[in-house]
């Protein structure tokens, strides 16, 4: 019955927020912490904190945090079970639908107002992100590289993601050693 | 053995799928449009227009429309489509499951750890070259049109909406509302 909670207060909160994962966090934290009293309130910072740096869906990453704290494997199964299902179920009834659809004269029209649009919704939280990674003069060749890389070689994202943190690994190495030779 | 790629491909971004939702958005095109081929530029635009307006993690939206559109794609049938979305939705989550598994196992203060520390030092530029990427490779004659009109249409519709976003911060869903009201009336 515990898991079943936890299956529909997850699935509760997955099905009405529209906007993407940080848009769940003040719910779940509302359901958790405030309501059920389930966890403390650092501790939910803490799990959150965590939820960021670990790869993957935030909002799942929250789920799963949450769940395994509780009940171990199966509290982070129904949780993130939970967090999941609305969105694959209502994307999967879009899916088999859209198809009859979207070659429709106006659902055609439709969406060739949208493509650009949803092209500049990508493009703008770049500038964003450039800001919060602290890009400056020495460090604003790395986007702009990976950028040209992918795009024009098609080199793949991922080996970006492996190449950068890698070299984030490398450089820290190397600034700690000279530290620890200045002292 | 296309499922067998799902799972593969999927499980990939899960495990690399550092820098949110966008950063996230831009590996799945990567590897499903330029390097599998499996849905054409428009279709993965489209996917992320619904994945934006539908409730839940635009990660698992995309995932799910994702694998469901490269098995269809592929020529089999609506049902084996659901079976795609589910093994796509179950292996982006899954390295998520895996490493909270051995981070608690092994907790040794993860996140405040020197090493990790550097490496997201590093990651995060890495990031926004994948953004910046995402909308460069989209912005094609699938998304903005071939003919004259179309492209000049496009790039305004374009501008308008990232000035909207990025400077007045409009509620995205509201924004695609909007093109697609002016997609109808412009074409």
């Amino acid at each position: 019955m515990l898991y079943l909670n936890y299956f529909t207060i997850f699935f509760r909160i997955g099905l009405f927020t529209i906007g993407g994962g940080y848009a769940m966090v003040p719910l779940i934290e509302a359901e958790i912490v405030d309501k059920r009293k389930w966890i403390k309130k650092e501790e939910f910072l803490d799990l959150m904190a965590l939820s960021q740096t670990v790869p993957g869906i935030f909002a799942v990453n929250i789920a799963i945090f949450i769940g395994y704290k509780l009940r171990k494997f199966w509290g982070a199964f129904f949780m993130a079970l939970g967090t999941i299902m609305p969105s694959f179920l209502i994307i999967l009834a879009i899916a088999l639908f859209f198809r009859q659809f979207q070659h429709l004269e106006p659902v055609e029209r439709v969406f060739k107002g949208i493509r650009p649009g949803v092209v500049a919704l990508i493009a703008a939280p770049t500038f964003k992100m450039a800001k919060t990674a602290r890009i400056n003069r020495y460090n604003i060749w790395i986007p702009i590289v990976s950028a040209l890389l992918i795009w024009l070689i098609g080199f793949s994202p991922i080996y970006v993601i492996i190449l950068s943190g890698f070299g984030g690994y490398l450089y820290g190495r190397y600034k700690r050693k000279t530290e620890s030779h200045r002292k | 053995m296309i499922f067998l790629q799902l799972f593969y491909t999927f499980f990939k971004i899960g495990l690399f799928g550092f820098g949110g939702g966008y950063a996230m958005l831009s590996m799945i095109q990567g590897e499903v449009v330029t390097r599998h081929d499996w849905l054409s530029s428009s279709e993965f635009t489209d996917i992320v227009a619904i994945s934006q307006m539908t409730p839940g993690p635009i990660g698992i939206n995309s995932a799910t429309y994702v694998g469901y559109t490269a098995v269809v794609n592929a020529g089999y049938s609506h049902g084996i489509g659901v079976l795609g979305s589910a093994i796509a939705t179950c292996s982006v989550v899954l390295p998520s499951f895996i490493l909270m598994i051995l981070i608690s196992k092994f907790f040794l203060k993860y996140q405040k750890h020197p090493v990790v520390a550097s490496v997201f030092d590093g990651l995060r530029p890495g990031v926004v070259g994948l953004l910046a990427s995402a909308a460069l490779v989209l912005m094609n004659s699938e998304n903005f049109g071939s003919d004259t009109y179309s492209i000049i249409t496009s790039i305004a519709i374009f501008a308008t909406v990232f000035i909207a976003s990025h400077k007045y911060k409009v509620n995205p869903i509201l924004l695609i509302v909007l093109c697609g009201i002016a997609g109808f009336i412009l074409y």
